[in-house]
């Protein structure tokens, strides 16, 4: 494999052609130093298949110390925005006691990555971050014994910085990490037993770092799926039904075939237009006609609810405790509410792309994925070849949410480009995306609540349809409770969904979220008490204690019973291991219904923040991006046909939404970190809602709250 | 068919023997091989696509070689002058202004554009002037400030000092 400089990717070209044992493997990659690492458990099915990847599975990233004393880092996780190019890298960095710029990371390329089952979830900081620096600690371990036959001086008169070894007692006797790996093949599978650095140790870690990757970013280099061109590269446009239940009667290509320059590609379902011009090809495209048969459909945005209730799996419990029954007995108010979700699409400013280039029986694929090892998985399926013939090589993500979890188009990118032997690009339309988009779910909850004479909640009785069973634990102290949850969210079977759903940024979360803190607020209202105080009433987890007074705090809450005419709301969640409080102050419009949010207070307990910076960054971003689902995004369809086509209307957050934005991170150095890319969306639809009840004192039981749907709730009364 | 466009780009002149309907974004990108410039809707929703046309931000999805026969046009690859970033690439870079990264060049254009027109913008007055650009990993707050910092640094922001 050459280096391919056109592309400007980081295309480290010594290790391909992997065996499969460790050993074998490091007198491919060269000298250094190497520390292996796993994390998680590698499932039982990626080591034993046949078709196993060609790296060694017994763990699924590594560092290496290189003879030039630059550090390099091989994951599988890719970089969606999220900054863990960074965040890593700060890691390591300060495990080993080297300057930042020498850590150098190469991520999701699977011919030089150990297998990685994807990046989602908040779980790279969270499950990649304690390996990754015991992996580092060890290194640096290594570096110190190294040192201390080649100074002659004990382990324990020795202390490292920056890329060196010294004597403590005489900083002249010292020697640079590159010459202790100089000429070296030393290989270790991290134990974890060397002990990390202690806050007070960390000189890179807990620090604001401007991001890595943005020079590339603001130079316009940074290449993301569809700006790979390869010579003689064509571009698809497909032929797509105009709704997911619509079956395909008749075609006419003998227009579009006629076209100089257009090459028509028929596969089975698959009817593609190529030309070496994305713009051609689109034309192409329009010149095909074709017939469809739709079958009529009931299902739309509105009715959809009723259907999914009526085509609901059985019940799994989550959790219980207690008796409801005995806590019905003992309230002396009850509350029952059902709580409404639409569809919301993922909508990233890049949509799904990807380039293959089959060459042979060999294949390359730069995808826009959040799971690149899937990738390779897939194509060799769809190809009929082995995995180990297929390299995916990740560019830059434009955004991912969970929507980058599904690869259809790598998979046509990759039958066309078998079919012609040529590179093609696949790159969807914005209309593509919001049709093969992977759904939030809609979902329903149902709550049934009480308050027994003291004002306090004495049971509470919780049933989640369709929107997953993430969140849907409440954290309150409640004597008597249960927590059912009918349907994943993920998928669902034939007849539940009209088109495909799927995980969403904090999946579940976010409507498990919004109608909790939306009960709690109307019992806090019943009893009389402001609804901060009512929480912390009911809380004996000091973490979200801690989080809601942190939150309280800096919002200056004072108390009042909602509905105040403030415009203040409150909630709080967990995600991903991190406890979340929020306070909003909004505005309604009475006339036209509309909300405008001045102002989002949020105060989050992640653990250790590995780049503060970063993290805060991310709870800005889930803030924004959380005013959409909770004000704007539902989408609209009739059974598999999808209404919304573009940003015209489907509505995203903007500018002049921007709401002052102030947040607060609990400092928990010496805990472990946890995920910082979701949880902070969580509570925006729940504190909203509460929010606009203090001001105009209606409840809000549907998620998006618009206009429309404020209004009508007014009228209502 | 195919003629003679001639326009200068990235401040040098080029000449292209094309279909002056081709649309620009597609230009730019394919047949110029500068894939900087992003498409993100493909119909003026988004600004992903954003350039400047004679120091105007126009939107590349939306015009053709027709529209720029003659004229100027910048894109992200031409901000920086000489190896030198221009005050609003260094002004996201150092306010972490970006997350993904995708919709930076069609802020960053449509940025630029806004303070020739206005080297003094209020804080509003940048939102009203970015409306129309899209981020969907929400980094608008940073976008602002780092329009507010590039401002201070290219001399307006008379309005603070006064
Ligand atoms: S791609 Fe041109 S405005 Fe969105
Ligand atoms: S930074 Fe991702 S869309 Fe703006």
């Amino acid at each position: 494999m050459k280096k391919n400089n056109d592309l400007d990717l980081d295309f480290t070209d010594r290790l391909m052609d992997f065996q499969v044992s460790r050993r074998e493997f490091i007198k491919i990659a060269g000298g250094g130093i190497f520390i292996f690492m796993t994390i998680g458990d590698i499932p039982i099915w990626a080591q034993q298949r046949r078709d196993r990847p060609s790296l060694p599975t017994d763990f699924n990233a590594f560092l290496q110390i290189n003879e030039d004393g630059r550090v390099a880092c091989f994951t599988g996780k890719i970089e969606m925005g999220q900054g863990i190019v960074t965040s890593l890298a700060q890691m390591l960095a300060d495990e080993l006691d080297v300057a930042l710029d020498s850590v150098d990371m190469v991520m999701g390329d699977t011919d030089l990555c150990p297998w990685d089952m994807g990046t989602f979830g908040s779980m790279s900081t969270r499950f990649f971050g304690p390996p990754l620096r015991a992996a580092g600690a060890e290194g640096r371990q290594i570096l110190v014994e190294l040192a201390a036959e080649h100074l002659n001086r004990p382990v324990d008169q020795l202390l490292t910085e920056n890329g060196m070894v010294y004597d403590r007692s005489d900083r002249e006797k010292k020697v640079t990490y590159a010459q202790l790996a100089r000429g070296k093949k030393i290989s270790r599978h991290a134990s974890g037993k060397v002990p990390l650095k202690t806050p007070d140790q960390f000189k890179i870690m807990g620090d604001p770092i401007l991001r890595r990757d943005a020079l590339e970013k603001v130079t316009g280099r940074a290449k993301y799926a569809a700006d790979i061109q390869l010579p003689g590269m064509l571009y698809a446009r497909i032929l797509r039904p105009p709704s997911h239940d619509a079956k395909r009667i008749a075609v006419d290509l003998s227009e579009v075939q006629q076209i100089e320059g257009i090459q028509v590609i028929e596969d089975k379902d698959l009817i593609a237009v190529l030309h070496h011009s994305p713009d051609f090809a689109e034309k192409a495209l329009s010149k095909i006609k074709a017939s469809y048969d739709t079958p009529k459909s009931d299902l739309n945005e509105v009715t959809i609810f009723d259907h999914l209730l009526k085509v609901a799996p059985e019940g799994e419990l989550v959790a219980e405790n207690g008796d409801i029954q005995k806590g019905k007995k003992e309230a002396s108010m009850v509350f029952e509410q059902i709580y409404l979700d639409g569809y919301k699409a993922h909508a990233p400013i890049e949509p799904h792309g990807a380039v293959v280039n089959v060459e042979g029986d060999k294949v390359t694929i730069w995808p826009s994925s959040q799971t690149p090892f899937r990738v390779k998985d897939e194509v060799a399926e769809a190809l009929g070849i082995s995995s180990n013939n297929v390299r995916v090589i990740s560019p830059f993500l434009g955004g991912g949410f969970g929507g980058k979890t599904r690869n259809l188009q790598v998979i046509e990118a990759a039958r066309l480009s078998k079919l012609t032997g040529k590179p093609i690009q696949v790159a969807w339309t914005r209309q593509e995306e919001f049709f093969y988009d992977s759904f939030r779910p809609a979902a329903i909850v149902k709550i049934n609540s009480g308050l027994d004479k003291n004002g306090q909640t004495c049971f509470w009785d919780y049933h989640v349809f369709y929107a997953g069973e993430r969140g849907s634990q409440h954290f309150y102290s409640i004597p008597n409770s249960s927590t059912v949850y009918y349907g994943s969210g993920w998928g669902g079977g034939p007849g539940t969904h009209p088109f495909a759903t799927g995980a969403w940024r904090a999946p579940a979360n976010n409507t498990n979220t919004f109608a909790r803190e939306s009960q709690i607020d109307i019992m806090a209202a019943a009893a009389g008490v402001d609804p901060v105080e009512f929480r912390r009433q009911n809380l004996t987890d000091k973490k979200m204690r801690s989080v809601l007074e942190a939150a309280a705090d800096k919002f200056n809450w004072k108390p009042a019973t909602a509905p105040s005419k403030r415009g203040y709301g409150v909630a709080c969640g967990i995600d991903a291991g991190t406890s979340v409080a929020m306070m909003v102050e909004v505005d309604v419009d009475r006339e036209t219904g509309k909300v405008m949010v001045k102002r989002v207070v949020c105060a989050q307990d992640m653990g250790l923040a590995i780049n503060p910076q970063g993290a805060t960054i991310q709870m800005e971003g889930c803030i924004t991006m959380g005013l959409g689902y909770a004000l704007a995004e539902d989408l609209r369809f009739s059974g598999g046909q999808i209404h919304d086509h573009n940003f015209d209307t489907y509505e995203i957050p903007r500018f002049s939404w921007l709401p002052k934005i102030e947040t607060v991170i609990i400092d928990a150095k010496n805990e472990t970190p946890q995920g910082g890319g979701e949880p902070a969306i969580i509570t925006v639809g729940g504190a909203i809602a509460n929010a606009i009840y203090d001001a105009i004192g209606v409840r809000m039981f549907q998620l998006p709250m618009t206009p429309a749907r404020i209004k009508d709730s007014m009228a209502k009364g | 068919m195919k003629e003679l466009i001639t326009f200068n780009l990235n401040r040098k002149p080029v000449e292209l023997n094309l279909d002056r309907d081709r649309i620009l974004l597609w230009v730019l990108r394919t047949d110029l091989g500068l894939t900087g410039t992003k498409y993100g809707c493909g119909e003026s929703y988004c600004g992903a696509c954003t350039v400047l046309v004679d120091d105007e931000a126009l939107r590349s999805c939306q015009i053709t070689l027709n529209d720029i026969q003659n004229r100027s046009v910048v894109t992200i690859e031409g901000l920086a002058n000489n190896g030198e970033l221009h005050p609003l690439q260094k002004a996201f870079m150092e306010n972490d202004a970006l997350q993904c990264g995708y919709c930076t060049p069609g802020m960053i254009m449509n940025a630029y554009a806004l303070l020739k027109k206005n080297p003094d913008p209020t804080e509003k007055q940048i939102m009203e002037g970015m409306e129309e650009n899209l981020c969907r990993c929400g980094a608008y707050k940073r976008i602002v400030e780092a329009i507010q910092a590039a401002a201070r640094v290219m001399g307006g922001f008379e309005h603070e000092k006064k």
